[in-house]
């Protein structure tokens, strides 16, 4: 899988895109808080004080973040169950996600959604699903209120390369394009649908291809890069707030950890993974032009890296301290409390 | 007050909260230009625009998660499935994503959504055309299940469903939507314009969820039920002369036990009554409900009367369709019991 990812010409090299010292290490900061959460939250699992399921995103931070930065107030984003990331782009707070996944009172859902079930109204994101691909009709659902309610947003929704071959998909792919609606499909391709490889699952594995018959634009998008995540971001957000509905933006990414955390990982090889983190991280990449341009050096890094440790050692005392839900808390908010 | 069929009061119901309130927009299968395959949608295009009332593609899955996203982001939809045979691919949508956002989301948000959808048989659909499946929707917490079975609630209940601030599936009795149906399909139709509850407000009311509707006064026996089967429990109760309290459930989910237990301590006796397979059908319930808030009272075992549990046959119809003689045959063995 590496070997073909590295074989795309369009790929092999990290495509060099115009930016500044401010504007890199936000980035860099963005994606090295998820990488570290996803750390803590990693460990915290081993130690049994999260349990149940945890999908880390550690490897694919460049997408989301880089898709943040082109988004503006007022867009939506909603995704599946690898949903911490999307969680700390969007600004939700380290300790409320941290707690959610600890089943505390002080979790985004008072512990009752756990790690694929947070939402925030505050800052637009509409979930955390644990069904694959269930969330895409609903975003292009928060596309057509956009639509009616004239607010000029647009909505992103995110999904895998395995719920890329459900059907819904493709119901709300022809209505999105039918209604031109203001939503982004931004596929993760992380190379596996827990193990299965694309290859073993899909029969067009150029995932944006998949929009052709509904006549949708699809754009393939090296997903380790996250300037260039955000190049393509920008251009398709736009395209969808322009009135001329809906894109498919395939991010060839990949996870280097498990699908979840009961995950053998026997269907990709140990040199597989090692030659990703090795060659196409992207934060490393990010890092190295940081220091190349001169914007950065080891001691500032260093700087970085302790505050967010810090940030990611308080959710992670906050989530321990956080008491368990109340018993009555079981039926609060099954339906609206009259 | 006007006269209105069942499919006259929906439309109505939808017209007068589409006027009321720019949010609700009403969508789904050939629900605008041709205005809904019974008629329900008739004119509301022409009238709230192409906007507000549209048509959707054969995409049952796609419809509920579409009006899911818009229900979350502030609109109320109504959304129609052309029959509740087609519900299933919907399905998901609805059990995973409608009726849990709220309690996933610390009460944050919510999806005020109304699912209509046609039940029931009697218009020979066969088994793809004449289902029931209420009972798979009120196994699910965080969804409202409602069934009227005439159009004065019709009207009044979907209003309720539409102002409602979670998702409400609303189940509407195809056999009803012109006349009460009495069980007999040879006898002449009968349509609503002679009947009381065929009268109805022509602006805005409500009919509350979780109260049943006493459709007759009785002492003898209480008979439990909904939809199409409230006039066939009607029939019989008329042919046997017997004196019964009838409850039209109206809402499934909420159900109005207070009225109930209040009937069946009272009369001693229940029969319960739907068109639905027996088997884990919505009757269990009721049955299992009776039984632990009025034990002490029963004079009798329980009676179901319901379709078989097979699928709904097409020549075999009205053998399928716990007809009057069905009925009164229950009602006997728990009087005498």
């Amino acid at each position: 899988m590496a070997q073909k990812l590295q074989g795309n010409a369009k790929l092999a090299k990290q495509k060099k895109i115009k930016t500044d010292q401010d504007d890199l290490t936000t980035l860099y900061r963005d994606m090295l808080l998820i990488r570290r959460f996803e750390e803590k939250a990693g460990q915290l699992y081993g130690m049994g004080q999260i349990a149940g399921f945890c999908h880390l995103y550690i490897g694919q931070e460049a997408v989301v973040v880089g898709m943040r930065h082109a988004m503006v107030e007022g867009d939506q984003m909603i995704t599946s169950y690898r949903d911490h990331g999307h969680m700390l782009a969007c600004g939700m707070s380290p300790r409320g996600v941290m707690a959610e996944l600890t089943g505390r009172i002080g979790g985004y859902s008072k512990g009752k959604g756990g790690s694929m079930h947070m939402f925030s109204v505050e800052k637009k994101f509409y979930g955390g699903h644990g069904i694959v691909g269930a969330q895409v009709p609903i975003g292009a659902g928060l596309g057509f209120a956009n639509k009616y309610l004239g607010n000029n947003a647009v909505s992103l929704a995110f999904f895998g390369d395995g719920a890329a071959n459900q059907g819904q998909v493709y119901e709300t792919f022809n209505m999105a394009e039918l209604w031109d609606l203001p939503v982004i499909f931004v596929i993760e391709n992380n190379q596996y649908a827990m193990g299965t490889s694309v290859e073993r699952s899909s029969a067009e594995t150029e995932l944006y291809k998949r929009g052709i018959s509904f006549g949708i634009e699809g754009v393939q998008v090296d997903g380790m890069n996250v300037l260039a995540v955000r190049e393509a971001g920008l251009k398709a957000i736009k395209h969808a707030r322009d009135g001329k509905g809906p894109m498919i933006l395939e991010m060839k990414t990949y996870r280097y950890r498990g699908h979840s955390m009961s995950d053998p990982a026997k269907y990709r090889t140990r040199d597989e993974v090692k030659e990703m983190r090795g060659e196409r991280d992207p934060i490393d990449a990010v890092k190295s032009r940081l220091l190349d341009e001169k914007w950065a050096d080891l001691d500032s890094l260093k700087a970085i890296d302790k505050e967010i440790k810090e940030i990611v050692a308080d959710s992670a005392e906050f989530a321990l301290e956080s008491p368990e839900p109340d018993p009555s808390e079981l039926y609060t908010d099954v339906l609206v409390e009259v | 007050m006007a006269r209105m069929n069942m499919i006259e009061a929906i439309r109505s119901a939808m017209d007068v909260k589409m006027s009321q309130d720019p949010d609700v927009l009403v969508f789904g299968e050939d629900v605008g230009f041709f205005g809904g395959v019974f008629r329900c949608t008739a004119g509301l295009q022409e009238t709230h625009g192409l906007h507000r009332c549209f048509d959707t593609p054969i995409s049952e899955g796609g419809i509920m998660g579409i009006a899911i996203g818009m229900a979350a982001a502030g609109l109320r939809p109504i959304a129609e499935i052309q029959f509740a045979d087609y519900i299933y691919p919907g399905y998901d949508q609805i059990a995973s994503e409608a009726a849990r956002l709220r309690y996933r989301s610390n009460g944050e948000f919510t999806a005020p959504l109304t699912i209509r959808t046609p039940v029931g048989g009697g218009i020979y659909g066969g088994q793809t055309h004449s289902q029931s499946p209420e009972a798979l929707f009120t196994h699910i917490s965080g969804l409202k299940t409602i069934i009227p079975s005439n159009p004065y609630d019709a009207k009044g209940l979907l209003i309720t469903a539409i102002e409602d601030n979670d998702p409400v599936l609303f189940l509407e009795p195809k056999r009803l939507y012109n006349g009460p149906f009495y069980g007999d399909p040879h006898a002449p139709a009968v349509n609503w314009s002679g009947h009381d509850l065929g009268e109805v407000p022509e602006g805005h009311y409500r009919v509350e969820f979780e109260k049943a509707r006493k459709i007759a006064d009785g002492d003898d026996l209480t008979i439990l039920t909904y939809g199409t089967m409230v006039w066939v429990a009607q029939a019989a109760v008329n042919d046997l002369e017997v004196s019964a309290d009838i409850l039209d459930l109206r809402s499934l989910l909420p159900l109005d036990l207070e009225s109930i237990a209040e009937s069946v301590k009272k009369t001693g006796r229940c029969v319960i009554l739907h068109e639905a397979t027996k088997t884990s059908g919505f009757g269990a319930e009721l049955m299992a409900q009776v039984q632990e808030h009025c034990f002490y009272s029963l004079e009798a075992p329980i009676e179901r009367v319901t379709g078989w549990d097979t699928p709904y046959p097409h020549a075999q119809e009205w053998a399928y369709f716990p007809g009057p003689i069905r009925v009164k045959t229950a009602i006997r063995k728990v009087l005498e019991g």
